[in-house]
C-alpha cells in the first residue's frame, strides 16, 4: 500500500462493503438545513504493551479498538453517536441519532467526494508493533532493568514498560472531503525505587514519539532513561523540606514547559474563549507576557509525540503563534469553534477516539529561546528554587490559577543550586505568570515524549518545551519556613 | 428510557459466549483462563445558556481475556464480539503468554473463594426519561443557577447522563457471574464575575436510582452558591494552621490510604504505610469499614474482579490497620489470603465524631476551610503531600473571605494522626462515604 488512504480503504471499506454511494446515503440522513458541519470518523487502533517488574516481564497485553463516530453540528449545538460496528446499517442508525440535534427536516447532500492528500507527512506508515520481534521487546525491557540496577546498589525495584500503538484514521466531512492518516506512537517508561538506610524514594523517566521501537535501542535511549530514573531517585534520597511561600523560581528547560501547557495553553483553547469562560477571553492584543517572550503550539514537528499530519477533523496541523513578543496573538481552534468565532481552524481539533467528541486541544506547546546562558540565570538569584523536573499539573481556566508539581528541585543560595528539595507543588496565576518572567535562556529543549493531556475526561498525547526561565514570585508549596 | 434491550437474554448470551471463550482457551492448551464481557448504553445531554449544546448517545462494548499457560500469562481485549474476533483475541492473548516470564504467583483465585450465591444488590434502575425530558431537567438546573445571583455572568453548562450496563465475568474454576447496573447524574457549572475576579464552580448529584438524585433546582442552586462565594478570592501570608477538608475532598485522603494499603504497593514496597497491619496510624476514634453489600450503593458488588466473594470487614479499628486491600496475586506475593479486592475497594464507611460541619468549624476556630484541590502532588512512597488549594479563611469558627492561589502541605502520616474530628455531613456520591475531616496542622503557602 502506497499511502494512508489505501490503508484506510482496506481497513474500513473493503470488509464492510462501504463505498462513496453508501457514504452519500449516510450524509443524506445526517444533514439538515441548519447543519453547519458534520463528519464521520473511522478509527482502527491496535495497542500492545509489555510490563517488567522484579526482573521479569510479567505482563503483556494486546487490544483492538475499532469503530466510527458520527457528528452533526448546527452552530453551537452538537449531536453525536458512535458504533463499534462498521457497516452501512450502523452508520445510518448513528446518523439518525446524531441528527436529532437539529430541529429542521433532513435536507442536503454531499456534492462530490474529494480525497485530500496532505502536503507533508510527519511520520511513516509502518506498524511499530511489528518493528521489533517479541524477543527483542523483552530484551529491551530487561536491558533497562539491568542498567538501572547496575547504576546503584540502592536500587530495590525496577518497573519498566513498553507500549506501541498503530492507528488508521479516516475522516469524511459534509463537504465531501476524505482524509486519511496512519499514526504510529511508541512510549517507554522506567520507574525505580531506591532504598538507603531505611529511607525510600522513587523516580521515573521515559520517552517516545511517532516512530518505530528501535529508536529506544539505536541511540541507547533506553539506557539513558534507566540511568536518569536512578539519578533522580538518588537525588531525592538527600532531599530536604522545600520552602513555603512566594519566591523566585528558576525552571529548567524541556519538560518544565508543562508550565506553559497549564498556565496559558488550556486558557487559549478556542472552546473556552468562544464561551467566554477563560481567564484569557477577549484579551487578544493585550500584553500577557514579558517582552521578548514568544510561545507557539506546533503540530508540525516531525515524529514528535504531540504532532499530527492532520488533526482529527482532517485539517493539516500548523505552527500557531499564541504569544508574540509578550502580546497575546491567537487561540487554538477546531472547526466548530473557529466557525462560531469567524476564523479558521488551526488544526487543533482532536479527540481521544471515535467514541469521543472533538475539542480544541494542544499539540506541542513551547516557548522560543531567549539570550541568557542558563548558568547566568541561576547565578542571578540570591535565594530561590531551581526546579528541573515535574510530575504534572492542572489548571482552573476560569480563575486562571494553575499548579505543577516539582519532582526534582534544588535550593538556590547566593547564585548557586545547592541542596535538593522534596517534591513540592508550585501555584501561580496564568494570565500574569509570564509577565513575571525576567530572564529567558538560550537552551530551548522539548520534552522526551511523555506528555498526556486530560480535558473533559479525554486523554491525548502532547508535547511541551521551553528554555530555562527565571520567574519572579511563584508560590512554592513546601513545608519549611 | 436508557435501557439494555432484552437484558436477560443478553446476559444469557454473554454467559454462553464466556463459556465458548474459556473452552476455546482450554483447547489451545491454556491451563486456566478468565474472561470479562461488558456492554453499556447511555444518553448524555448538555445545555448551555438556555440552549441544547450536546446530545450524545453512547454504546460501548468490550471483551477482555486472560490466559495462563502454567504460570505464564497473556491478556488481550477487543470490542468485537463475533466468534471469529473473539478467537483472534484469544490467539493474541496466547501469543503474549508465549513471551511473558514464569511467575509462580500468577493464576486464578482459589476455587473455594468464588462467590457461590447470587446477591440482589438492587443496582439496576433504568431512568424512564427521553432526550427531551433530560434536556428539560438540565435547563431547569442551569436556569435556577443563572437566576440565583446577578453576579452569575456566564455558564459552563448543565448536563444529564443516564447509563445502563451489563457485565459477565467467568473463569475456568467454574465461576460465571452476571451483573447489571445503572448510573445517572445531573450536574451544573456556572461562572460568576465581579470586578476583575472571574470564578467557576459546579455541583452534581449521582446515583444508581433516579429517585435518589437531588432535584434539578437544588443542583443549580448549590452550583451557583458555590460559585458566587468564591468571588474576590485572595492569597494569604504563609502560615501553619489547622485545615478542614469538605467531604468531597476528605474522600481523597481515604483514597490515598487505600492506595497505600493496596497489595501492589505493599509487595513493591512502594507505600508510606509499609507493614502497617496492627500499627496505629489514626487517632483511636477512627474506624473504617468495608461494606460491599449495601443495596444501591455506588461501590456495591457481590464478587470482585476475580469472582472472589466480597465480605464485610474492618480496615481500621480504633485507629489501627487491620488488613490490606488484596487480590489473589498480591495476596500470594505477601503470603496472605485475598480480601476480595481485585479491582479495588468496594463501599468504605468512615466513622464520625458526632460533629456537624458547623461544630467542626467551631472546633477549628482559626484556620483554612479547603473546598478545592488542584494538582496531584503526593509522593506515595514517603507520604509527602503538597497540593494547590482554594477555600475560605476561618476565624472563631466563622468564614471570613475566600482564599485562592495557595498550597497546603504536610505528610499524610502526620495528617492521619493529626485528625481531630470527622463530620456527620456524609457525602453519598462516592463509594467512600465520608464527612468533613479536620486536620490539626498543615503548612499553608501563600504570599
Amino acid at each position: 500500500m502506497q499511502n494512508a488512504m489505501d490503508y484506510a480503504r482496506a481497513e474500513f471499506f473493503a470488509p464492510s462493503g462501504l463505498s462513496e454511494p453508501a457514504l452519500a446515503q449516510v450524509f443524506a440522513e445526517l444533514l439538515s438545513k441548519d447543519t453547519t458541519l458534520a463528519d464521520l470518523y473511522f478509527q482502527a487502533a491496535r495497542y500492545e504493551s509489555w510490563g517488567l517488574e522484579e526482573g521479569i516481564v510479567k505482563s503483556g497485553s494486546y487490544s483492538i479498538e475499532r469503530g466510527v463516530g458520527v457528528r452533526s453540528v448546527c452552530g453551537e449545538q452538537t449531536g453525536f453517536a458512535y458504533s463499534d460496528e462498521i457497516s452501512l446499517q450502523a452508520l445510518l442508525e448513528s446518523a439518525r441519532a446524531a441528527r436529532a440535534i437539529s430541529r429542521a427536516g433532513q435536507s442536503g447532500q454531499v456534492q462530490a467526494w474529494k480525497a485530500q492528500i496532505p502536503s507533508r507527512h510527519l511520520y511513516g506508515l509502518s506498524d511499530p508493533l511489528a518493528s521489533l520481534s517479541e524477543a527483542d521487546k523483552i530484551d529491551l525491557l530487561q536491558r533497562m532493568d539491568s542498567k538501572a540496577r547496575a547504576v546503584s546498589p540502592y536500587v530495590k525495584q525496577v518497573m519498566a514498560s513498553l507500549v506501541a500503538v498503530h492507528e488508521i484514521i479516516l475522516i469524511v466531512d459534509e463537504q465531501g472531503r476524505m482524509t486519511a492518516d496512519v499514526r504510529p506512537l511508541v512510549r517507554t517508561n522506567v520507574s525505580v525505587i531506591v532504598e538507603r538506610q531505611g529511607q525510600t524514594e522513587s523516580a521515573s523517566a521515559g520517552g517516545g514519539g511517532r516512530f518505530d521501537l528501535d529508536y529506544f535501542i539505536k541511540n541507547n535511549r533506553a539506557d539513558e532513561f534507566a540511568e536518569e530514573a536512578v539519578r533522580q531517585a538518588l537525588v531525592n534520597l538527600d532531599a530536604q523540606a522545600a520552602p513555603a511561600g512566594a519566591m523566585t523560581v528558576v525552571l529548567g528547560s524541556g519538560w518544565p514547559g508543562v508550565l506553559l501547557h497549564e498556565a496559558i495553553g488550556h486558557g487559549l483553547e478556542g472552546d473556552f474563549n468562544r464561551k467566554g469562560t477563560s481567564a484569557f477571553s477577549g484579551r487578544i492584543g493585550e500584553q500577557v507576557a514579558s517582552k521578548g517572550i514568544t510561545v507557539v503550539d506546533d503540530g508540525t514537528l516531525e515524529q514528535r509525540r504531540g504532532s499530527l499530519t492532520v488533526d482529527d477533523e482532517g485539517t493539516e496541523t500548523q505552527c500557531t503563534t499564541l504569544i508574540e513578543d509578550g502580546i497575546l496573538k491567537g487561540y487554538m481552534m477546531d472547526r466548530q469553534n473557529a466557525a462560531l468565532m469567524g476564523t479558521k481552524s488551526t488544526g487543533n481539533g482532536r479527540r481521544q477516539s471515535y467514541s469521543h467528541l472533538t475539542m480544541p486541544r494542544m499539540t506541542n506547546t513551547y516557548m522560543r529561546a531567549g539570550e541568557y546562558d542558563p548558568q547566568e540565570i541561576i547565578a542571578s538569584v540570591e535565594k530561590g528554587v531551581y526546579a528541573v523536573n515535574f510530575s504534572g499539573g492542572q489548571v482552573d481556566i476560569t480563575s486562571g490559577k494553575f499548579v505543577f508539581s516539582a519532582s526534582e528541585a534544588y535550593l538556590i543560595e547566593n547564585g548557586k543550586a545547592t541542596r535538593p528539595l522534596k517534591n513540592a507543588t508550585l501555584i501561580g496565576n496564568g494570565p500574569d505568570v509570564l509577565t513575571r518572567v525576567s530572564m529567558v535562556g538560550n537552551d530551548l529543549a522539548l520534552d522526551t515524549g511523555i506528555g498526556v493531556c486530560g480535558k473533559d475526561g479525554q486523554s491525548v498525547p502532547v508535547g511541551v518545551g521551553q528554555p530555562t526561565l527565571r520567574v519572579d514570585g511563584l508560590t512554592v508549596g513546601g513545608t519549611a519556613a | 428510557m436508557i435501557e439494555l434491550d432484552n437484558r436477560q437474554a443478553l446476559g444469557a448470551e454473554f454467559q454462553e459466549l464466556a463459556e465458548f471463550v474459556l473452552k476455546a482457551a482450554k483447547e489451545r492448551g491454556a491451563s486456566a483462563a478468565e474472561v470479562g464481557i461488558d456492554k453499556g448504553t447511555g444518553l448524555s445531554v448538555e445545555v448551555r445558556m438556555g440552549k441544547v449544546d450536546k446530545l450524545q448517545y453512547h454504546r460501548d462494548q468490550g471483551a477482555s481475556l486472560t490466559v495462563y499457560f502454567g504460570h505464564k500469562k497473556g491478556f488481550a481485549s477487543s470490542g468485537d464480539f463475533s466468534r471469529k474476533a473473539l478467537e483472534d483475541t484469544l490467539e493474541a492473548a496466547c501469543r503474549i503468554a508465549r513471551y511473558t516470564a514464569e511467575d509462580e504467583f500468577n493464576g486464578l483465585a482459589d476455587p473455594e473463594l468464588m462467590a457461590k450465591q447470587p446477591l440482589d444488590l438492587d443496582l439496576y434502575h433504568p431512568w424512564d426519561i427521553n432526550a427531551d425530558q433530560a434536556i428539560d431537567l438540565a435547563l431547569q438546573a442551569e436556569a435556577t443557577a443563572r437566576a440565583y445571583d446577578a453576579r452569575i455572568s456566564n455558564s459552563d453548562g448543565a448536563s444529564v447522563d443516564s447509563y445502563a450496563g451489563l457485565g459477565v465475568y467467568a473463569n475456568t474454576n467454574g465461576f460465571n457471574g452476571l451483573n447489571s447496573s445503572t448510573r445517572h447524574s445531573l450536574s451544573c457549572s456556572v461562572v460568576a464575575q465581579e470586578n476583575e475576579s472571574m470564578q467557576r464552580d459546579y455541583w452534581y448529584t449521582t446515583a444508581c436510582s433516579p429517585a435518589a438524585l437531588e432535584a434539578a433546582e437544588a443542583v443549580g442552586k448549590e452550583a451557583a452558591r458555590r460559585t458566587v462565594r468564591r468571588l474576590g478570592g485572595r492569597s494569604i501570608p504563609t502560615c501553619e494552621l489547622p485545615v478542614l477538608y469538605v467531604p468531597e475532598l476528605a474522600r481523597g485522603l481515604i483514597g490515598h490510604l487505600v492506595s497505600a494499603l493496596s497489595g501492589a504497593a505493599q509487595y513493591r514496597k512502594a507505600s508510606f504505610l509499609l507493614d502497617a497491619v496492627d500499627k496505629r496510624i489514626f487517632p483511636e476514634f477512627v474506624q473504617l469499614s468495608e461494606r460491599p453489600h449495601i443495596p444501591r450503593a455506588p461501590g456495591s458488588r457481590a464478587w470482585d474482579a476475580e469472582g472472589v466473594a466480597t465480605y464485610d470487614r474492618e480496615v481500621i479499628l480504633d485507629g489501627k490497620v487491620q488488613a490490606y486491600f488484596l487480590g489473589s496475586y498480591s495476596a500470594r506475593k505477601l503470603g496472605l489470603q485475598t480480601t476480595g479486592n481485585a479491582g479495588g475497594s468496594s463501599n468504605l464507611l468512615l466513622s464520625h465524631t458526632q460533629s456537624s460541619f458547623q461544630e467542626l468549624l467551631q472546633q477549628m476556630g482559626r484556620g483554612l476551610l479547603v473546598t478545592e484541590l488542584i494538582g496531584s502532588g503526593i509522593n506515595m512512597i514517603t507520604g509527602d503531600y503538597s497540593r494547590g488549594a482554594a477555600g475560605f479563611w476561618v476565624e472563631q469558627g466563622e468564614l471570613q473571605y475566600p482564599v485562592e492561589e495557595i498550597t497546603i502541605a504536610s505528610n499524610l502520616k502526620d495528617m492521619y494522626l493529626g485528625i481531630q474530628g470527622i463530620g456527620t455531613d456524609i457525602d453519598p456520591r462516592g463509594s467512600i462515604q465520608i464527612g468533613s475531616i479536620l486536620v490539626n496542622r498543615m503548612t499553608i503557602a501563600g504570599q
